[in-house]
C-alpha cells in the first residue's frame, strides 16, 4: 500500500516535470501511439485551426501541413516494429511539433530495423547535400522510376520535405538493440522566407 | 462512356470524368488512405476513354494539396493523358494553382518537364 502511495507521488512529479519540459521547450503537440489515417487526420486539422487563429501566413500554413502528412504517414508506413502479439498492423512512433517566434519544428521518431539504418542514413544524408535544383531534379527521378510500395509508400517523403522546406533534416539513430534501432527525424520550417 | 463522379472530402478530391459534357477534373485535396484503390477505376476509365476518346480532351487539375503517395499517381494520369496525345489525339493539360501558392506552381511545372503533352498553367486567386 505504501509502495502503491511512492508510486503516485512519483507519477504526479512526472506528470509536472513532463508539462514544464513541453513549455519550456514550446511544444504545442505531443503523441505516442499508433499512427492510424485517422490520427493524421485529427493532428492536421487541429494544427490547422490553431494556425488560422494565429494568423499564419497561408503558405506557411501549407507548408506545416504538408511536412505533417508526410512526417506522419512515414511512420505509419516505414516503423518497423510491428506489435505481433496484438497483431496490430499501423506503425507506432513518436510524433512532436513544437512553434517558436520564427519556426515550426516537426519531430517523429519511430523504432526501425536496424538492417535499414544505412539505406535511410544515405537517402537522408543525400538529400541534406542537395540545392534546390538538385532536388528538384532528384525527385523527377524517384517519381519517374519509384514505385509504389503496398503501403502506399512513393520514397518521395523526405525529398518533398526538404523541397518545401528548403532547411535541412535533422536526424540521428539510437541503438536499442541487435535489432531495432529508433529514428528521430526534425523538420524545421521556417517563418520568415 | 461511363461518367465517374466523385465528391470531395477533406481527404479525397472532386473527381469529373464526364465525356458527354466534355467535363474532366480532379479539384481539392487528395491524401486518401489508400491512394492506390482510389485511383484505380479513374486510371481505369481512360483506358475505356482513349477507345472513343472526344474530338478535344482538356483535362482541369486544380488541387489545393496532394501529399506524396497521390503524386504518384497524378503522374500516372498524366502518362495517360501522354499516351493518348501520342496516339495523335488532342490533348491540353490544364493545371492550376492559387495564385499564392508557389509549391503548386512549381509542381505544375515539374509535372510539365516529365510528361510529353501539352500543359497550361492557370493561376487564380482565392479571393
Amino acid at each position: 500500500m505504501d509502495d502503491n502511495k511512492t508510486d503516485i507521488k512519483d507519477f504526479l512529479a512526472f506528470a509536472y516535470s513532463f508539462y514544464k519540459t513541453v513549455k519550456e521547450y514550446k511544444i504545442n503537440l505531443v503523441y505516442e501511439g499508433e499512427i492510424t489515417h485517422q490520427i493524421i487526420k485529427a493532428f492536421t486539422s487541429l494544427t490547422e485551426t490553431n494556425m488560422e487563429i494565429d494568423e499564419e501566413p497561408t503558405s506557411i500554413q501549407k507548408k506545416v501541413f504538408h511536412v505533417m502528412v508526410e512526417s506522419l504517414q512515414n511512420i505509419s508506413k516505414h516503423s518497423d516494429h510491428l506489435d505481433t502479439e496484438n497483431q496490430r498492423k499501423e506503425g507506432r512512433g513518436v510524433f512532436i511539433l513544437g512553434k517558436n517566434n520564427d519556426t515550426y519544428r516537426i519531430t517523429t521518431g519511430n523504432v526501425i530495423s536496424r538492417s535499414n539504418v544505412e539505406s535511410i542514413r544515405n537517402q537522408l544524408t543525400k538529400i541534406n547535400n542537395l540545392d534546390k535544383e538538385g532536388l528538384k531534379l532528384f525527385y523527377k527521378k524517384q517519381i519517374k522510376e519509384g514505385r509504389l510500395t503496398q503501403k502506399g509508400g512513393a520514397g518521395l517523403g523526405f525529398i518533398d520535405i526538404a523541397k518545401k522546406t528548403g532547411n535541412k533534416l535533422n536526424f540521428n539513430f539510437l541503438s536499442l538493440n541487435d535489432d531495432y534501432s529508433f529514428f528521430v527525424l526534425t523538420s524545421t520550417i521556417s517563418k520568415n522566407i | 462512356m461511363e461518367v465517374i463522379k466523385i465528391i470531395g472530402t477533406d481527404d479525397t478530391p472532386n473527381v469529373i470524368l464526364d465525356a458527354n459534357n466534355n467535363i474532366f477534373e480532379i479539384s481539392g485535396r487528395s491524401l486518401p488512405e489508400d491512394v492506390a484503390s482510389f485511383y484505380e477505376p479513374i486510371l481505369d476509365w481512360f483506358d475505356d476513354y482513349a477507345e472513343e476518346t472526344n474530338k478535344k480532351t482538356i483535362f482541369d487539375f486544380k488541387l489545393v494539396y496532394f501529399n506524396t503517395a497521390s503524386s504518384k499517381l497524378i503522374l500516372d494520369i498524366l502518362l495517360k493523358l501522354e499516351e493518348m496525345y501520342e496516339a495523335g489525339k488532342d490533348v491540353l493539360v490544364r493545371w492550376h494553382f492559387p495564385d499564392d501558392d508557389e509549391d503548386m506552381e512549381e509542381a505544375g511545372e515539374e509535372y510539365a518537364d516529365i510528361v510529353e503533352v501539352p500543359f497550361e498553367q492557370v493561376s487564380y486567386s482565392l479571393d
